[in-house]
This record gives structure tokens, C-alpha cells and sequence, in this order.
């Protein structure tokens, strides 16, 4: 009788115990969401060469003559070309980014002005303030239609 | 001659220190974690960024001038407060006040001033984007020196002409100037200051102009010093083992926390441990105090600000306002988001936070630790859950942080 009894007693306490555990889990998953803790893209998604639109409408190639550094403001150039690999030009094109894991955005509003040669484009104003995973995404847009590339960096 | 002679000294002892102590016990910091602790050393700051919005910067003379104006109580409502009376050089030219006390009392914690030259943002809300422009604000506020800008260019005129005239040509006329006027809160002073004549104003105004170029020239010198944390962090650079007797053992396990677990380096990052940027960390609100929207205003009111990079009184050419030009100006993010600070020298600065919310680092960290919810906006913040332990770890690597100001000890105290 008695050790019937602490077995009932120890498998409350086990219950209670992963339940615990359970609840404490999905509290810090829940806090993690939160946060955007998403996951890191692979290795092979890292850099800045050319690089297909999501809908495959362009080529985006990022060129910067220094490597990305924390801290201060670069300006890029990009490289756009069409399906067929001929230079894009006048495309209006806006500037995004930000840490995924940290739930911000860049610390900076950079602008992209078309270059003398075609398909080419400056970026300025670029900067990054912390160390880690960062997305720097461009919309790019002509009369051939709107579509988006989104580079990782790591810095 | 004196200061250059301390200089070398000074650094011919200290790397004779590192590499006495490079050839010490081997350590056992992985390569990425060598690359983070170099990322801080404060060998790796590039010298003092030029401030093309301030001519005088560099100067010598307003150097000599700036720091005169710094420590001067005239330049005040009632003769009581100078710049140091918060910004006290024996304090880490803070106050240690949770709030400030000048003429009255601010809604925000006195910020040290070393090595704010290397900031593109000023103020915990970043709503001055230069030294002199930021020496200005409080000079005008009511609760700190009180006073306006015709008040100042008479201080000026009476008090400083020879080296004020030497350094800017001659000072305007100041007999239709009313002993104080200016576009203050007080309906009076700002009343008197809208009779006179926009021209007059104009000449007044740059005298005041120039009282914070020379203050700003005499803070640019403020920089700080390597610390017990740089003599370790040199050596492991140097050797890629981590020295001896330099870090006790709960400093180096606070260090592999702050790059590691803890996540500080995140922000906290570089060899003045700041990223330069504003972020909603979920600070409390104090009770009593308006509502603070942090960097929502801050950045609304830079770009606002007559005497921003792009001012007419700023010495810049507009393509050397890069940082104003590509500001974020407006978005959630921005919302009670405040200033990074730097973490050299914190441990002598308490209480903590933009209005002096925690008395202690303990205190600080156990913030951090927990991540509350903030009173507005949203935090970056995530639990960190480390123990007691691991805290107090923390608060012990950010003791070594503390260095005397790598700056000439005549430019420490009043001038004579």
C-alpha cells in the first residue's frame, strides 16, 4: 500500500514536473517568435554576386570596392541585368534591410541613383551597426515590371 | 611639448606592460571569440574624425577658449552653473544624479562627454548631430544654465573679446543687444528677443554660434584611455594567448559572456563598446516625468534643429552632412529608443540609464536579464536567463573597463 502510494505520489510529481518543463519550453519558444528568432540562411546564401529577383525578372549584382564594415557610411554600386543578360536601365529602385533576429531595420535610409554606364547604379548612405546577419533587399522597378532581391551579409 | 612627452611615455610604458605580460599561461578563447575581444581594443579606434561643421575644431586658441566657457558660471541665469556643474571632470564629467540639476531639474541623466566626438548623434535622443551644437541646447534651456544668447555674447564681450576677436574677427555691436533676449521659453526674454531687428539677431546668434565651436574644440580632447581590459585584449591580440594577472578569472568569464551569452556586443559593440544608435531596450518610465519618445523626436527634431550640420551656421559643405541626409527619421523602431552609451569608465558612473532609472550595474543587468515589456514601442530585448552568477561576472569585466581620460591633466580641471 505504501509504496503504491509514493509510486502515484512520484508519477504526480513527474506529471507536474514535465508539465513544467513543457510550458517553461513553449514560453521560450513563444518569446524567441517574439523576437523573430528566425533561423540563418545557408552559407550558400551569403554575398553579394548576382543574384536572381524572387520572380526572376532581373540579375542583381552588389559590387563594393572595400569589403562592408560596421560603423560607418559606404555607398555600393549595383549591377542590374534582364533575362537575357542585357543591362537594365532606367529602373527606379528602393533600398531595405534590416537583422531578421533582431526585429530591426537599418539604421539608415540609403537612396540608389543610376550611374553614368547602363544597368549600373550608386548606393549611398549605406550603413550597419552591429555585427551579425543582415539583409539588404532591393525593389527593383521598370515597364518590364517590379521585383525584388534580397542579399546576406555577415559582418 | 609636456603633452607629447606624456604621450610617449605613456605608450612606450604601456606596450612595454603588454608585452611583458604577452609571453603569460596559455588561454583558451576560440578564434572567433579573439576576433570579438580584438573588435573592442581601443588600439583599433581610428583617430578623431575631422568635424568639417566647426572651422575652429583643432584650433589651439579655441581649445584655450572652450575650455575658459566650459568651466565659466557667468554664462548662466544667475551666475551658478557652468557646464561642469553637470558635466563635473572629477565625475567622469557627469553628475551622478539620476536627473539633472541646473537651474531647475531636466527629465534625462546627464551624459558623459569623453569621446562623443567619434558620436554622428548627440544627446540620448540624438537630437543634436555636432559637439557645438549640442553645447548649445543647454545653455538656452530653462532648467539647466538658464540663460539666453544676448546674455552670452555680452559674457563674451566683456570678458573674453582679445581671444574671442582673435579667433572670429571683430565682435558686432552690442549696445541695442538687451542684456538678455532670445527665442527661449520665457515669454519676456523671447518677446524682447523678436523686437530686434533680424540682422541684429543674426550677429548675436553667431556669437552664441561660436561659444559652442570653442567648447566643442576643447571636448574633442576628452577621449578615453586604454583600460585593464585593452593591456588584456592587446596581448591576446598580440598572442594569441590570453595573458596572465591581467583579468581575474570572473572578469574573463564576464568578458566571454559579454561576446558570447550575454549578447552586449551587440550594441555595446567597437572600441567605444557603442554602436552610435538608438534602441528600445524596454527602460521603464519614471513616474512623474512626460512621456519620452526616446529617438521618435529626437530625430524629427535634428532634422528641425537651426543649428544641424546643414544650418547656415554650420561650416559644412551640404555633401558633408551624410549622416542627417540618410537619417532614419520616422518608424516604430524609433519609438522610446535611446542612445547607446558607451561602456568605458560606466562602472564610475551610477546611476544608470536615460534618467537614471538603476542605481547599480547589478541592477542594470538584472534588466537585461529579465527583458520587460517596454512602456512604449517595442524592446529588442529577448531573456537572456543567466544566473546570479554569470551577472555578477558581468558587472566584474565591465570594472575593468575603467581608465583615467587619455587627456592632458590641465584640460581635467578649471583653468587657472
Amino acid at each position: 500500500m505504501r509504496s503504491k502510494g509514493m509510486l502515484r505520489k512520484g508519477r504526480v510529481v513527474a506529471t507536474l514536473l514535465i508539465a513544467t518543463f513543457t510550458m517553461g519550453a513553449c514560453g521560450m519558444m513563444m518569446h524567441h517568435l517574439a523576437h523573430g528568432r528566425v533561423p540563418v540562411p545557408a552559407e550558400s546564401e551569403f554575398g553579394l554576386n548576382a543574384r536572381p529577383t524572387m520572380n526572376g525578372l532581373y540579375s542583381v549584382a552588389v559590387v563594393s570596392a572595400a569589403p562592408l564594415v560596421k560603423g560607418r557610411l559606404q555607398t555600393v554600386r549595383l549591377e542590374i541585368a534582364d533575362q537575357q543578360g542585357a543591362p537594365v536601365s532606367g529602373a527606379a529602385i528602393t533600398v531595405d534591410g534590416g537583422m531578421p533576429q533582431h526585429g530591426h531595420g537599418l539604421p539608415t535610409k540609403p537612396r540608389a541613383r543610376a550611374a553614368s554606364d547602363a544597368g549600373q547604379y550608386v548606393v549611398d548612405g549605406v550603413k550597419f551597426n552591429m555585427g551579425g546577419w543582415w539583409e539588404l533587399k532591393f525593389a527593383v522597378s521598370t515597364a518590364a515590371g517590379s521585383d525584388s532581391v534580397t542579399f546576406n551579409i555577415r559582418l | 611639448m609636456r603633452l607629447a612627452y606624456r604621450l610617449t611615455m605613456g605608450t612606450v610604458l604601456y606596450a612595454a606592460i603588454v608585452a611583458a605580460v604577452g609571453s603569460a599561461v596559455p588561454g583558451s578563447w576560440s578564434a572567433e571569440e579573439q576576433q570579438q575581444v580584438a573588435s573592442l581594443r581601443l588600439a583599433t579606434l581610428e583617430s578623431l574624425p575631422p568635424d568639417p561643421s566647426n572651422r575652429v575644431s583643432g584650433d589651439a586658441r579655441a581649445v584655450s577658449l572652450g575650455h575658459k566657457l566650459f568651466f565659466d558660471k557667468r554664462l548662466s541665469l544667475d551666475g551658478t552653473v557652468s557646464c561642469a556643474t553637470c558635466h563635473d571632470p572629477a565625475r567622469e564629467f557627469q553628475d551622478g544624479t539620476p536627473l539633472a540639476k541646473g537651474a531647475g531639474t531636466t527629465n534625462r541623466r546627464t551624459m558623459p562627454i569623453a569621446s562623443t566626438a567619434y558620436s554622428q548623434w548627440q544627446f540620448w535622443d540624438g537630437r543634436k548631430d555636432s559637439q557645438w551644437a549640442q553645447a548649445l541646447g543647454p545653455l538656452e534651456s530653462p532648467v539647466e544654465h538658464g540663460g539666453t544668447r544676448t546674455q552670452y555674447a555680452h559674457v563674451i564681450a566683456t570678458h573674453y573679446r582679445v581671444e574671442y576677436e582673435q579667433l572670429f574677427g571683430e565682435l558686432p555691436d552690442l549696445r541695442e543687444a538687451p542684456a538678455s533676449a532670445g527665442p527661449v521659453s520665457d515669454a519676456r526674454l523671447r518677446s524682447a528677443w523678436s523686437r530686434l531687428a533680424p540682422r541684429a539677431q543674426d550677429e548675436v546668434t553667431q556669437v552664441y554660434v561660436n561659444v559652442g565651436k570653442s567648447i566643442a574644440a576643447y571636448e574633442r580632447l576628452l577621449t578615453y584611455g586604454p583600460s585593464r581590459f585593452d593591456v588584456f585584449a592587446d596581448s591576446l591580440a598580440l598572442t594569441g594567448r590570453a595573458p596572465a594577472g591581467i583579468l581575474s578569472k570572473d572578469e574573463m568569464a564576464g568578458l566571454r559572456l559579454f561576446i558570447g551569452k550575454a549578447e552586449c556586443v551587440n550594441c555595446h559593440n567597437g572600441p567605444l563598446f557603442t554602436d552610435q544608435h538608438f534602441h528600445n531596450t524596454g527602460v521603464p518610465a519614471v513616474a512623474g516625468l512626460p512621456d519620452d519618445r526616446g529617438r521618435a523626436q529626437g530625430a524629427k527634431d535634428v532634422r528641425g534643429d537651426e543649428f544641424n550640420c546643414l544650418s547656415r551656421w554650420s561650416d559644412a559643405k551640404p555633401e558633408q552632412c551624410s549622416e542627417l541626409e540618410f537619417m532614419v527619421d520616422e518608424g516604430a523602431e524609433l519609438e522610446r529608443a535611446f542612445k547607446t552609451p558607451s561602456l568605458r569608465n560606466v562602472r564610475e558612473r551610477a546611476p544608470y540609464m536615460h534618467a537614471g532609472q538603476y542605481a547599480d550595474l547589478e541592477t542594470v543587468l538584472d534588466h537585461y536579464n529579465r527583458a520587460p515589456v517596454a512602456p512604449a514601442g517595442t524592446s529588442e530585448l529577448r531573456r537572456l536567463r543567466l544566473s546570479a552568477r554569470e551577472r555578477r561576472q558581468l558587472v566584474a569585466f565591465l570594472g575593468a573597463l575603467s581608465a583615467p581620460l587619455a587627456t592632458s591633466a590641465h584640460l581635467l580641471e578649471a583653468p587657472r
